[in-house]
């Protein structure tokens, strides 16, 4: 059981920092502009399958870096010719615009790469197990976006408390007025803000697309649950973010490692029901079925109780 | 596979004694289409595989038909894909214009949820207008209910539904004494629990030693990373893994029990076809079997082999991915030339009890009880060796390793089935 549990710690990690990759950049772009980029995580799909063909003419190595750079500036243009001209006509318009965009890029994905899943892999030099505990193996890949995911995480902080830049944009995060007072083009500033993001999402796209497959559906399926950390980790918060990433992460991963179900609390509280009982699916449920429900109830909770969410300091 | 055309004589002498043909061209008559509606998902996550299905589709037809005469002596045969984006409403929706159209056949397959509300929603039209009647060709959806306490006149089955498959699976398991512990894993719906409940009841039957350790059911297409359940197949010391997945369900899966190391045999139903065996390459080699219908290495025959190479230089980047779905139009086709029309109640009455040769040179049997197709089933291996035509441009396929000869899929049905008057 023990080392269930350290295999499920380890693969939440893994999930939650790859959940706060996609997370970090949703909530700087809704704290700065004041709207929820609903195409975001089709922005990782892009720097999956960017990854993907780059990688077959000129190796991973380069695509890894490449990919997220190219997301990133299609980020950016989106921005500078689409995102900034619908703002006039309010955060609806936004809204609208980056739901239409994502069902475009999903639709453009398919055109041009197809509705198959594609042959995306774990470069050679990390397809190896980096060690076996009681039967299984934790492959050096997974170790590997463990790392590069902590390593964006400490650079983006760095970046947004130690730079001039950092210093303007989360300035701009509270008061866009005042900063662009003071004389700073707060929509170039946007702009960058928006191509990072965006490039994060890729470089998540480029490291997931080999384990978690480079598919059509792989923006869909993350989607939701990247706005469900937002919120629960607070608007405009990194920290917030990074928490409630990896809470669910871990959350996830725990709930599917155990093996509780209703028949325990039922068994624990003495009781029992007829096996042609009326609600006898409900009683049979196991917390691993309900899994996939938790970060859902936790975003209900989080509005109920805490609306700013755990580090949220906009309220608006 | 040339064909009399039967009907078309019988117009022109009908035509032509009653000196009607300068006004009435039998000809105008005879080339009218018959349209089937292919009612699959064309867009959204389960593209793919409703895509590839429908190239099969209007391939075989012009192959096999349209390019040889058409059939009913000379009608061509149109197939019309209309997109129901895996979901029920929207294939409720399709089945309206289908109609509305005059469609007489709807083929469709993917999802048994879709399957279930196009049996019922049609049975419940042709109840209502008996003068523009639907005839339902499943070909793939296998939740064993539409052949069983669901069954209706105006639906026909051309594949082997989850129990009959679930049976030669454990048959396949069962001979093979070094697995003792199996663990079943499937998605968290009708077929998943069907398949679930099918492998509890067979596997302990089959042989004393044989266990089940675990029966797990995970969201659908939720999941993106299976390694917490590999964990919990690890835990449970089992020495094989059942599972009904498909689409990315199945091709994570594979991927998390590949990455985990584990040296486990899996036994699946859908782990084959458009990227997945491309995607499982290596990792899955002598790992992964599969149990299907129309085996294909070694090639079964000369006529498969045609079609197959036809088919591939027409689509580059495409697989004959099911080849059941030929069989179901051969069949439809067989109906109709026997009927000597295109009405769905009188080819509905002739698919009863038909049997047929396939191109893959194996009998069918379309039983009328329950309108479930009986053919030939078989386990294969995911492998690179011996594959003469291969998936995804991978270099690897299916080698069949096991075969269950017809008789010995047949099985009970609790089918109780309202005709309609004649």
């Amino acid at each position: 059981m023990a080392d269930a549990l350290l295999f499920a710690t380890l693969n939440g990690l893994v999930t939650g920092l790859l959940l706060f990759m996609l997370a970090s950049g949703v909530t700087l772009i809704f704290s700065m502009m004041g709207v929820l980029n609903f195409a975001h995580a089709s922005f990782y799909m892009l720097g999956a399958y960017f990854a993907f063909s780059l990688s077959q003419a000129l190796g991973f190595w380069p695509a890894l870096l490449l990919a997220p750079l190219l997301t990133g500036a299609l980020g950016a243009l989106v921005e500078r010719y689409g995102l900034r001209h619908v703002h006039r006509h309010g955060p609806v318009a936004e809204l609208v615009f980056t739901f239409g965009l994502a069902f475009l890029i999903e639709e453009l994905v398919q055109l041009v790469w197809g509705r198959a899943t594609q042959d995306f892999r774990v470069p050679a030099l990390l397809d190896f197990p980096l060690f076996t505990l009681l039967g299984q193996d934790f492959p050096a890949w997974r170790a590997f976006m463990l790392l590069l995911s902590l390593g964006i995480f400490a650079g983006l902080y760095a970046g947004l408390t130690r730079t001039r830049y950092g210093l303007i944009l989360r300035a701009a995060i509270t008061h866009p007025q005042t900063v662009a007072n003071l004389g700073h083009n707060v929509p170039r500033l946007f702009m960058l803000a928006f191509g990072v993001g965006t490039g994060l999402a890729g470089l998540a796209g480029v490291i997931a697309g080999p384990v978690l497959g480079t598919w059509p559906g792989m923006a869909a399926s993350l989607g939701s649950l990247v706005f469900v950390i937002v919120v629960i980790g607070g608007l405009g918060s990194l920290g917030g973010a990074l928490v409630a990433a990896l809470l669910i992460g871990l959350l996830q991963s725990w709930v599917i490692a155990s093996s509780v179900g209703m028949a325990d609390v039922l068994t624990l509280l003495g009781l029992s029901f007829p096996p042609e009982h009326p609600l006898r699916d409900l009683w049979r449920l196991t917390l691993a079925q309900v899994a996939p429900l938790l970060p859902h109830l936790l975003l209900v909770l989080t509005l109920l109780l805490r609306p700013a969410g755990l580090a949220g300091n906009r309220e608006d | 596979m040339t064909r009399m055309p039967p009907a078309a004589l019988r117009r022109i002498a009908l035509a032509a004694s009653l000196g009607l043909s300068a006004l009435l061209s039998p000809l105008v008559v005879a080339q009218e289409p018959i349209r089937i509606a292919f009612i699959d998902p064309q867009s959204g996550s389960f593209a793919a595989t409703g895509n590839s299905a429908y190239r099969v589709l209007s391939f075989a037809a012009e192959h096999y038909y349209n390019s040889r005469g058409g059939v009913l002596g000379g009608r061509r045969l149109e197939v019309v894909a209309l997109d129901n984006k895996a979901a029920v409403a929207d294939a409720q929706l399709q089945l309206r214009r289908a109609i509305s159209e005059g469609m007489p056949f709807v083929i469709s397959g993917q999802s048994s949820a879709v399957a279930s509300a196009l049996s019922s929603g049609i049975e419940r039209h042709n109840e209502r207008n008996p003068e523009s009647r639907v005839l339902f060709l499943n070909y793939a959806a296998v939740d064993p209910v539409l052949t069983e306490d669901a069954c209706s006149f105006w639906h026909f089955r051309f594949d082997a539904h989850a129990d009959m498959k679930m049976a030669v699976m454990a048959d396949h398991i069962a001979a093979n004494p070094a697995i003792t512990r199996v663990y079943v894993i499937g998605q968290d719906y009708s077929f998943g629990q069907a398949v679930g409940a099918a492998a509890a009841r067979l596997m302990p039957a089959r042989r004393a030693d044989l266990q089940l350790v675990g029966n797990e059911l995970h969201p659908i297409g939720q999941v993106k990373d299976f390694t917490p359940y590999i964990s919990k197949i690890v835990a449970s010391g089992a020495n094989a893994v059942v599972t009904g997945n498909w689409g990315a369900d199945m091709v994570a899966l594979a991927r998390g029990i590949a990455d985990a190391g584990l040296d486990l045999p899996v036994y699946t139903f859908y782990a084959a076809y458009d990227g997945i065996t491309r995607t499982l390459g290596e990792a899955g080699r002598n790992r992964i079997h599969m149990i299907h219908n129309d085996h294909a290495n070694p090639f079964p025959s000369d006529e498969r082999r045609d079609f197959t190479r036809a088919f591939e230089a027409a689509h580059p980047d495409l697989n004959v991915t099911q080849p059941r779905l030929v069989n179901t139009l051969m069949m439809l086709v067989q109906a109709m030339e026997a009927a000597g029309s295109s009405d769905p109640l009188q080819v509905a009455l002739a698919l009863e009890d038909s049997r047929m040769t396939t191109m893959t040179g194996e009998q069918i049997w379309m039983r009328p009880q329950d309108h479930q197709l009986f053919a030939p089933l078989h386990v294969s291996v995911h492998t690179d060796e011996g594959i003469e035509f291969d998936l995804d441009r991978s270099g690897f396929g299916l080698r069949t390793v096991h075969t269950t000869p017809l008789e010995a899929t047949l099985t009970p049905s609790s089918c109780q089935m309202q005709r309609p008057a004649p």
